[in-house]
């Protein structure tokens, strides 16, 4: 295992990450992820991350090494798209039994491979090592090369068994996997001046293609990308691009800096939700292709794209403002980080509550970003009782997010819209935007809501759930209120720092005790902002509401 | 029937890569059994995937938060084993959720490591007193043997022998208490349905589990961090009260015999509960034990039953099915399909049981979507049953598609889809042969060159296979 060992350890040291940056050299070994508690909730594994990242891969066979329930509990359950092939939506496994398990699974492995080979002849294959044969020393780098030799085919070992880590770290994994095994294995039929790769996006429901026809249009050529709609030769032949973008989500990140570093493709992060953001990505891409050769008027036609697309989909907009104006969403997002969603809701006349949002600064954005990438995590934590309260007190007409916390809305009879990654619309571009804004409106005037607020006859309004919820939570209000000491340890106890678990309390005290200045101080005495460094700019506002004026954080020459 | 019926062959596939599995793993199937206990946890002992994997499963196929936990094994932990990890979700799961229950299954990962998960639970409820009366049950489930269906009933087994209590000497048996072990292939809409036959017939039953009430998708009174519904702990203990136990589904023999044993309470298993003569079974059955008629509600229920199987003959007869599902689901409703005049053409399983050599068919195979597909486009088979993953099979051969089983994850309501008594039955060959109405509205529409080709055009009608039943 040690080799899987190093390349974990590579993944953890990565410069092209600000937070990762700002780590010390210990705490960097430890990785950004979130320390998951025996009987905490369960996020999905490094095997997930792995398979998650590469199956849109759409004409690869995706071959999962171990017993039934890895695949067979899990295969097309994501709604990634395909113009192609259909290969990537079979499911194949070595579905391993005990023999296996007791005399090893390589032989399994390698009919396997062969048995894909004659029946589905797909131009590569990606095999997924997983827990239980990595624990029984199945060495899957082995039989692929093996196989690579006999069959003259592609066959890539995927190594993220499950229990090395939770699904962000799967991703790398797999990145680093396409790194060393296919990313300049093969050569493009031509190139153009124009050729760029996206990576970390899966086209889910198909959203790339919200967005590709702009690109057709403007000549700008999707070498590769990574891996929605994906080909193996493609992203083979994907070292040949000008200029990439990092679709945002920093899960994909040594890719893209690694294929900068060593292809001289520079790359920036970006995204294309929202229109704001939508405009900004073009032009960047634009002027990355223009720095690396392209012709100076492809800005020009960039810009006028751009202004066409904005003003048209202000314009299909317009119309819902009269039904939009004044309307309160919720938003609570982990995967769509966003700023310009909101600018664009905000647009349409809506408020956004729960995060204080202005129209504002760079710094501004990038704080919402931040802390609504923080409240996502606060969310998982969330009791739902606490959740329904935040939802009632913040008197939203509807709530915009993913996962876990649509059942407290839906419970609730509060109108929910999914813009989680898993979800079936998609929401991309300047059309996808407007759907957005369609989809929005539709639920919040379906009449289904105020039916299901409505009590059962029989039952009493003041004992109901709701009544119940905000009772005990007023009632836990009151006795904070009337105990000062409990009151001051509930404040203390806030978490600020979900990764290493730390409280408001600590943070305050050694900043008190050591006369703290810096964020970078906090964490070498609380070992906060020691993990995935989100708090930080919770830490920050501590020592605003302390008085003290804390040293900024140092900027990082990252990709911006 | 004068005909003898010939014993199906059962082959295992031979295939070293399985693709487009059919087969989902034990431990889950265990963790869905925990899921038909009141205020209980289900909590698998693996790394975290497990229960990811699992958790998502059930999320999209009820539509409802599914309360699911792990141990959260590590690589280090399974080499050092998992005691800590264990002892430690115990001990969080037990402060913050405050389940009535903690059922624990294991995974591959664990039983590979050898972890003595019931060893751990002494251990624990030696250190923490506060666990030493506690509810725990530790199954064991190896995710690289058996089934789902497997896991179930081990899971239901060892339900009985930690939690029934054995009844005293004096304890009176009371017969208007009947104890039910549903088999995993009965949804939530099946057990309330049996529910309210044993109620009709002046019975109180006592479902272990009893998914019915936990995984129906009513909204909730209160939040809960454990499941909303389903059998008491308290409950359980006292069935050993009962008049009788009924098992529905032959996988569930294991833990009648285990009930049996430990109570005294007879048991009887059903290994059908879909047709008319399973029912007509049931009815009798109970009509015997609790000494009343068949409610007239029933009475004509079958009459209905007898009148859509009918309706539905015109459609069904000379179908040739191609079925996917565990052993009990797939005798039974293939079985039933038969009785209306459908060819068994393909069948295939997840795991060995007694019944399959019975079912009115040539050979049951233990293989994945793949082979049914293969068998489906060799043989001409024109009805698809199986689970939601049948759906790409379905658009490749463009055959109707019925969707039965777990998981269902693109359509509504699978947990109230019924296939058992009269009324389930009824149902359920109205929804298929409805489903053959439409594929033949879109699908086999004749036009003038239908039978251009004279008695070629009439290639692929052949007589039925011939095995009677």
């Amino acid at each position: 295992m040690s080799s899987l060992s190093n390349t974990i350890q590579q993944v953890f040291n990565e410069p092209g990450c600000a937070k990762n940056a700002n780590k010390s050299e210990a705490e960097r070994k430890k990785g950004c992820t979130k320390q998951l508690q025996p009987g905490g909730a369960a996020g999905g594994c490094a095997f997930d991350g792995a398979k998650i990242a590469l199956q849109p891969l759409t004409d690869v066979a995706h071959l999962v090494h171990g017993p039934i329930a890895c695949e067979g509990n899990s295969w097309d359950n994501r709604p990634a798209k395909s113009s192609g092939s259909s290969v990537w939506r079979t499911g194949f496994t070595t579905d391993i039994n005990e023999t296996d398990v007791v005399f090893g699974g390589e032989k399994r492995l390698f009919k396997s491979i062969k048995e894909i080979i004659e029946k589905y002849d797909p131009p590569a294959i990606f095999v997924y090592q997983t827990c239980v044969p990595a624990m029984i020393g199945d060495d899957i780098n082995a039989v692929c090369k093996a196989a690579r030799e006999k069959f003259g085919k592609p066959v890539i070992p995927i190594n993220s068994p499950g229990f090395v880590g939770p699904k962000n770290l799967g991703n790398k994994l797999a990145g680093e996997a396409i790194l060393e095994h296919v990313i300049g294995t093969e050569e493009p039929e031509y190139t153009t001046p124009y050729d760029i790769n996206i990576i970390g996006e899966y086209n889910l429901s198909g959203e790339l293609w919200q967005v590709k026809p702009l690109l057709d249009e403007l000549g700008i050529r999707v070498l590769a990308c990574i891996s929605g709609d994906g080909r193996y030769k493609d992203v083979a032949s994907s070292h040949r691009a000008k200029a990439a973008m990092m679709v945002c989500s920093k899960a994909m990140i040594n890719i893209a800096r690694k294929m900068e570093e060593k292809y001289d493709i520079p790359f920036f992060e970006g995204s294309f939700y929202g229109i704001q953001d939508s405009s900004d990505s073009l032009r960047e891409l634009a002027r990355l292709l223009i720095e690396k050769g392209a012709p100076a008027e492809l800005m020009d036609r960039t810009e006028a794209v751009i202004a066409r697309e904005e003003a048209r989909a202000w314009a299909a907009i317009e119309p819902y403002k009269k039904r939009l104006t004044g309307k309160k969403a919720l938003l609570i997002t982990g995967g769509v980080k966003s700023w310009s969603v909101v600018a664009a809701l905000q647009e349409a006349g809506m408020e956004m509550v729960g995060t204080s949002v202005k129209k504002s600064t760079k710094e501004d954005k990038e704080r919402i970003k931040e802390l609504m990438g923080q409240d996502a995590h606060m969310i998982d934590d969330m009791a739902p009782r606490e959740m329904y309260k935040m939802l009632k007190d913040a008197k939203a007409d509807i709530m915009l997010s993913g996962g876990k916390s649509q059942f407290v809305a839906l419970k609730a009879g509060v109108p929910w819209l999914d813009i989680n990654q898993e979800r079936n619309h998609a929401y991309m571009g300047y059309v996808g935007m407007v759907k957005l804004v369609h989809e929005i409106e539709k639920a919040l005037y379906n009449p289904l809501w105020s039916q299901l607020r409505k009590p059962a006859p029989w039952d009493d309004a003041t004992k109901s759930w709701q009544a119940k919820a905000i009772a005990q939570i007023e009632a836990e209000a009151a006795a904070l209120a009337a105990d000062p000491v409990a009151a001051e340890a509930a404040r203390r106890s806030k978490k600020i720092c979900n990764c290493k678990g730390v409280d408001l309390g600590t943070i305050e005290d050694a900043i008190k005790a050591h006369s703290l200045t810096t964020v970078e101080g906090v964490r070498e005495h609380t070992n906060a902002s020691g993990g995935c460094g989100s708090c930080s700019i919770r830490i920050e506002e501590i020592f605003e509401a302390m008085q003290i004026v804390p040293e900024p954080v140092p900027q990082m020459i990252a990709a911006e | 029937m004068t005909t003898p019926i010939l014993p199906a062959k059962v082959r295992v596939s031979k295939k070293a890569c399985a693709v487009n599995p059919l087969k989902m793993s034990q431990p889950i199937g265990g963790a869905y059994a925990f899921l038909g206990l009141r205020g209980a946890m289900p909590l698998l002992h693996g790394s975290q995937g497990c229960t990811s994997f699992g958790l998502t499963l059930f999320v999209r196929h009820f539509k409802e938060n599914v309360p699911m936990q792990t141990t959260a094994m590590s690589e280090v932990a399974t080499v050092l084993g998992g005691y800590e990890n264990v002892e430690q979700a115990i001990i969080n799961i037990f402060n913050r959720q405050k389940p009535e229950i903690i059922g624990i299954v294991s995974t591959g990962v664990t039983e590979t490591k050898g972890d003595d998960v019931d060893g751990y639970i002494k251990l624990a409820r030696e250190k923490y007193p506060q666990l030493a009366n506690y509810p725990l049950v530790y199954v064991s489930t190896p995710d690289f043997k058996d089934a789902f269906q497997d896991g179930w009933e081990k899971t239901v087994a060892k339900m009985v022998e930690v939690l029934v209590e054995k009844p005293s000497n004096a304890a009176r048996r009371d017969p208007s208490r009947i104890n039910v072990l549903p088999g995993c292939h009965l949804t939530p809409g099946d057990i309330e349905e049996l529910r309210t036959i044993l109620e009709d017939f002046g019975l109180e039953p006592s479902f272990l589990p009893d998914i019915g009430t936990s995984l129906d998708g009513h909204i909730p009174e209160d939040f809960s961090p454990t499941t909303i519904g389903g059998i008491g702990v308290e409950e359980i203990a006292t069935m050993g009260q009962a008049g009788w136990t009924i098992a529905i589904g032959a996988q569930m023999r294991r833990a009648a015999e285990a009930m049996e044993n430990k109570t005294g309470v007879p048991s009887r298993v059903f290994e059908r509960l879909c047709g008319l003569e399973p029912n007509d079974e049931l009815m009798m059955f109970l009509s015997e034990v609790t000494g009343r008629p068949v409610p007239i509600k029933y009475r004509r229920q079958r009459g209905q039953l007898a009148d859509a199987m009918l309706d539905a003959h015109f459609w069904l007869g000379g179908r040739k099915l191609a079925i996917g599902a565990e052993p009990d689901l797939l005798y039974d409703i293939a079985s039933f399909l038969h009785g209306v005049g459908t060819d068994i053409t393909a069948a295939v399983t997840t795991t060995q049981s007694p019944v399959l050599e019975r079912l009115p068919t040539e050979e049951v195979l233990i293989g994945d979507l793949e082979d049914l597909e293969t068998f489906s486009r060799e043989r001409g088979c024109d009805l698809l049953i199986t689970h939601a993953h049948g759906r790409q099979m379905a658009e490749r051969l463009n055959v109707p598609f019925y969707r039965c089983g777990f998981p269902i994850f693109d359509r509504l309501g699978p947990g109230h889809q019924l296939s058992i008594g009269y009324r389930g039955s009824r149902d359920l060959v109205f929804d298929i042969a409805n489903l053959l109405i439409e594929d033949h509205e879109k699908n086999r529409q004749p036009n003038p060159e239908t039978w251009r080709h004279g008695f070629d055009s009439l290639k692929g009608a052949r007589p039925a296979s011939g095995i009677s039943h």
